[in-house]
């Protein structure tokens, strides 16, 4: 019996010091906490380091402090896991009392955490996470999105390749998810409504390592095809679209991720000529963006990739945001505010802002990989300036149609 | 002497103690560590019928759990049931499931048993995932409000769901305690050791084993629910394979057929998940480490563990 007690003695010991932190906070105005969250582990580790990797180098180089106030990062593994994000952001806010969250890269991560940072009043920064709605038809009030929205890129790149590359039938082929079905899905709109016509959609799961079963029943009457993976998947779906012979008679088109730098370094030839579109290129000819590749290759190793930009870039939006409040950032409701407001120049990918949505009005490129010096980069071949995430569309009508799926926009028969 | 029966029974009221008057002096952080670690139990508790007295390791758990956390998640949010509606539903659902399944299943052991029941369980995640319609496919659905009880008291207070989630525990414990303890569950054991014996002495054992997984689904489907209501979001990753890997090795660690480790091995995984990843992005290897430990010294799990050294100077 006594060991018994001796045990729950301990147990009672553990629990107190774990509980400490939360009692010792400092009541008056210590460091502004930022709280990072992102997938350390798990298949989407390299992403997560990245991600983490951007947003530390621009805290480095802001020398820790803003306002004159001390800044302090908390960073907590989601596992790639709307679940355990949810908890790891409990933590953050009610453990930690973090003034800003930034992170996550899951969708549903996104959709999990805006309940939550709504009820506690803690802004938090999307700065990869891109599905659509959550800009659109199921907003949150303190939800700052600084990145994308999934179908934004694909807007502009839909009129591209119907007026500039003069295009008419198109197959697209992408993951079987929301994330794909939103990118394809903009795409399509803005290219048919531009006069070209999709011919035929196919969807393969996500982790699908083999692609042969699905480019042999790519229909032979189209002109190009347009691509969507990420990962793994756009390396060996590249390279086999090379070995089935197809790379010579349609041209490849893709979303950003599909020759995105994180997986364009391990490519070969068989990527040169894919065209892509994203709000970021790690190839973009600007100061700005010529001193972050540099600093972020020397910081982190490797290439920078929109994952390195988007909490780059976060980061200074959360800085700068504090500066215009003089460092108040406990009045959460004044912090949201400029944070909102907020017009930041000097980011790497361009000038931008927030529409009354949340969502970044910015520019997109268009992106064709070339070998430059022995390496693969994705050269800007055209820029739209200012595009919003509902393109050229009347707002109302936009939201009144469903969202981008599997089945929508539907085959024209 | 001090039997291991008294050892577990004093054990069990200490820790029902501390689990009652430690938590209002709690931060609501750990509060909240504290109910899914409770949720977690019950699920690791309900595998444990399986795994531990009927000698049936499943892969494919977290299917129960997901059909329930679903099913409010649907009603509460799109068409507006009330509470007893949406937990009626989900756990009648879960227990379909567990009945249907439970056909499938019954008459496998060993690996056979695993790979089924993996099988099984992907078929509710892919459902999770492919229905979008009806479950929002990957995004998952979002803003479950936590239950109206129609009482004065709100559960949106953390202090007030976890003591809820607590009785519920204590009400799974119980019933569960007398399911495996009476001659029912005595014969899922007696199926464990040697079922040809037991087919000779008379018992139907597939109707046994049918039954015992259509237990252990159901309960798996109650702490689905709490975890819908707890988290308030429910994703096709709560379903998934590695959920189910998840209970699998809370159930391992704990030591299994001890009903109580469980439950402990989930509080522990739980623990450790959130505190040592604040410290370390390589924490997954520090509980791979644990769990090669357990294994390799103490393969009856934290419960023998725990027993030996109560007993400790007492030589039998």
């Amino acid at each position: 019996m006594k060991k018994v007690f001796l045990f729950c003695a301990i147990v009672v010991l553990v629990i107190g010091i774990a509980a400490m932190p939360a009692s010792s906070l400092a009541k008056g105005k210590g460091p502004i906490k930022i709280g990072f969250i992102g997938p350390m582990t798990g298949h989407a580790a390299q992403t997560g380091r990245d991600m983490f990797s951007g947003l530390q180098l621009f805290l480095i180089e802001q020398g820790w402090q803003v306002a004159g106030r001390k800044i302090k990062l908390i960073s907590e593994d989601t596992e790639a896991k709307p679940a355990v994000a949810l908890t790891k952001v409990r933590k953050l806010v009610e453990k930690d009392g973090v003034h800003v969250l930034i992170g996550g890269l899951m969708a549903s991560t996104g959709y999990a955490l805006m309940p939550y940072v709504d009820a506690k009043k803690i802004p938090a920064m999307y700065v990869i996470m891109a599905s659509d709605d959550l800009t659109q038809r199921k907003r949150g009030k303190y939800m700052v999105r600084t990145g994308w929205s999934s179908s934004q890129p694909s807007h502009p790149f839909g009129v591209y390749a119907a007026k500039e590359l003069g295009l008419r039938k198109v197959v697209t082929i992408g993951y079987d998810y929301a994330f794909g079905w939103e990118v394809v899905g903009g795409f399509q709109r803005t290219f048919e409504d531009a006069g070209g016509r999709i011919i035929q959609k196919l969807w393969t799961p996500v982790g699908t390592m083999d692609y042969g079963p699905f480019l042999g029943r790519i229909s032979k009457d189209a002109d190009a095809v347009f691509a969507l993976f990420f990962g793994g998947g756009a390396l060996q779906f590249v390279k086999q679209y090379k070995d089935y012979g197809l790379k010579d008679k349609m041209t490849l088109l893709g979303g950003g991720t599909t020759t995105d730098e994180s997986v364009l370094p391990s490519m070969g030839d068989e990527a040169v000529g894919t065209i892509t579109t994203l709000h970021y290129s790690g190839a973009l000819d600007t100061p700005e963006n010529k001193k972050f590749t540099k600093a972020f290759k020397e910081f982190a190793g490797k290439a920078a990739s929109y994952y390195g930009e988007g909490p780059y870039t976060g980061g200074k939006w959360i800085i700068e945001a504090a500066k215009k409040i003089k460092g108040d950032v406990e009045d959460s409701e004044k912090f949201l505010n400029a944070l909102k407001t907020l017009k930041l120049t000097g980011a790497p990918r361009g000038p931008y802002e927030l529409d009354k949505f949340g969502n970044p009005v910015q520019n997109i490129y268009i992106r064709k990989v070339e070998r430059v010096g022995g390496e693969l980069q994705n050269t800007v071949i055209k820029t739209y300036p200012k595009v919003s995430q509902f393109w050229t569309y009347d707002v109302d009508w936009y939201l009144k149609q469903p969202l981008y799926a599997r089945d929508y926009p539907p085959l024209k028969k | 002497m001090i039997t291991e029966f008294r050892v577990k029974i004093s054990g069990i009221i200490a820790a029902f103690i501390l689990l009652v008057i430690l938590p209002p002096t709690l931060p609501s952080y750990w509060l909240t560590i504290l109910t899914q670690m409770l949720i977690f139990g019950i699920m690791a508790m309900s595998l444990d019928v399986l795994m531990g007295y009927m000698g049936r390791p499943s892969f494919g758990h977290a299917a129960f759990f997901g059909v329930s956390a679903y099913a409010i998640a649907i009603l509460s949010t799109r068409y507006q049931v009330g509470f007893l509606g949406c937990v009626a539903t989900g756990f009648l659902l879960a227990t379909a499931i567990a009945a249907l399944y439970g056909l499938l299943v019954a008459h496998a052991a060993g690996v056979y048993f695993l790979m089924i029941t993996l099988a099984l369980g992907m078929v509710i995640w892919g459902l999770a995932f492919r229905w979008v319609t009806m479950t929002g496919g990957d995004n998952g659905i979002a803003g479950i409000p936590r239950p109206d009880l129609g009482i004065p008291i709100s559960l949106d207070d953390p202090i007030v769901f976890y003591y809820v989630v607590l009785i519920v525990f204590v009400i799974v414990l119980f019933l569960l305690f007398i399911f495996i303890h009476s001659p029912f569950g005595q014969s899922l054991m007696g199926i464990r050791e040697s079922e040809s014996r037991m087919r000779i002495l008379g018992y139907n054992t597939w109707l046994h084993k049918y039954l015992g997984y259509v237990v252990a689904g159901a309960f798996s489907g109650i702490s689905g629910i709490l975890w819908a209501y707890y988290n308030g979001f429910v994703s096709p990753m709560d379903a998934e394979l590695t959920a189910s890997f998840e209970v699998f090795l809370m159930v391992i660690l704990g030591g299994p057929g001890t009903l109580i480790g469980p439950a402990l091995g989930a509080g522990i995984i739980v623990f450790l998940k959130n505190f040592i990843s604040a410290y370390t992005h390589r924490w997954l290897l520090i509980i791979g480490a644990i769990y090669i430990l357990t294994i390799l010294y103490a393969p009856g799990g934290v419960m023998e563990l725990g027993i030996r050294f109560a007993k400790g100077g007492d030589k039998e």
